[in-house]
């Protein structure tokens, strides 16, 4: 494959090593001048200096031919628009950008920039699916399917502890995966009974996030 | 008609100043508090200190309601986030967005965004004004 890494920082250089070592065409492209003479000695003719913001520089790194572009600088809006311009002119069939304030992913979403890493979300993620509160967590957001897998807790409180799966009044457009008890995890069917401290994993799409925990958590007290 | 504009600049505070004139309702975002010192001293509109990528600065700046939204923040990319933010989430009626590098400004217009463009437009004048001169003619 031949990868288009822009963003020359601890992120960019590492993946560019990786992926050389993988065995992949790689070119690195760094706007700033020290850090690009750093990179040279490093990388050689692999990082090129330039704004992959402007046009120019990305075709004079083949962006034309790239089958990945991964911009990871650390500004959200040179990211945004390295992906967008490589996707929409150039027809990079694939586009990965980093998050850098977490507060521009729904800029991301807007142009269509579906594959985002962002430190912050990914702790704040780990954080609760290491310390969970009785609150859905999203595991995996499948952005193209239009669906999401999220895990939560049967607190004490729960309307459906001591419910078998098949009783519950689940919204139509989710469906539950698996119950997870003493560290042992089951696929959930009918006659799968719910017990408070059991980690459930479901499937739903996007909407009806309210209408399942209305279901299987205990009311907040307001 | 009711204006906002994102970036308070020459360009950003000379619209505010010529369209809060005449009498529109204008608001103006600048990430910097002291860009307030480019509006008049008795600047009738609003003036809010924030990043213009930031969504709730620009509903605060009234993007949901605004007729039409100028966007000229000294960055291009920038520019050209926030002018998406505005047409597509807020479909804001007109947007018009500073880009310099005529490249960018070719591809987004392409997209659909209204851009200006200043590089192509000293381009042009200054090209015109030199072929317009007869220069020391050696008659």
């Amino acid at each position: 494959m031949y990868i288009l890494i822009v963003g020359g920082g601890k992120v960019g250089s590492n993946l560019t090593s990786t992926l050389m070592k993988m065995g992949h065409e790689v070119t690195l492209i760094e706007s700033d001048r020290e850090r690009y003479a750093l990179l040279e000695e490093r990388f050689e003719h692999v990082v090129r200096p330039g704004d992959a913001t402007e046009l120019f520089v990305l075709e004079r790194a083949g962006v034309e031919r790239a089958d990945l572009v991964v911009a990871v600088t650390g500004d959200d809006e040179d990211n945004i628009i390295v992906c967008q311009v490589a996707k929409e002119k150039y027809g990079v069939p694939k586009v990965i950008a980093r998050v850098n304030d977490p507060r521009n992913q729904p800029h991301f979403d807007m142009v269509g920039i579906t594959l985002t890493v962002s430190a912050t979300a990914t702790i704040l993620a780990l954080i609760e699916h290491e310390l969970p509160q009785h609150e859905l967590v999203t595991l995996i957001d499948l952005k193209r399917e239009n669906l999401e897998i999220v895990e939560f807790a049967i607190g004490q409180g729960s309307p459906a502890a001591g419910k078998y799966v098949r009783e519950l009044n689940l919204p139509s457009r989710s469906r539950l995966i698996s119950v997870t008890r003493d560290g042992r995890a089951e696929i959930a069917i009918g006659d799968t009974q719910l017990e408070p401290g059991d980690l459930v994993m479901a499937i739903l799409e996007p909407g009806v996030e309210e209408e399942l925990k209305h279901q299987l958590m205990p009311t907040m007290p307001a | 008609m009711k204006l906002l504009i994102v970036g308070c600049g020459r360009v950003g505070s000379s619209i505010a100043r010529n369209m809060a004139d005449d009498g529109h309702d204008v608001s103006v975002i600048d990430e910097d508090p002291e860009a307030l010192q480019r509006l008049p001293e008795s600047w009738p509109g609003r003036f809010i200190h924030g990043h213009g990528l930031d969504t709730e600065v620009l509903v605060d700046g009234g993007i949901a309601t605004a007729d039409a939204c100028v966007v000229c923040t000294d960055g291009d990319n920038t520019n050209i986030v926030i002018a998406q933010i505005a047409r597509t989430r807020f479909h804001c009626p007109c947007v018009v967005t500073r880009v310099f590098d005529p490249a960018r400004a070719a591809f987004y217009d392409k997209l659909g965004l209204q851009t200006v463009c200043p590089t192509s437009r000293s381009i042009e004048v200054m090209t015109q004004a030199i072929c317009d001169t007869p220069g020391r003619s050696v008659a």
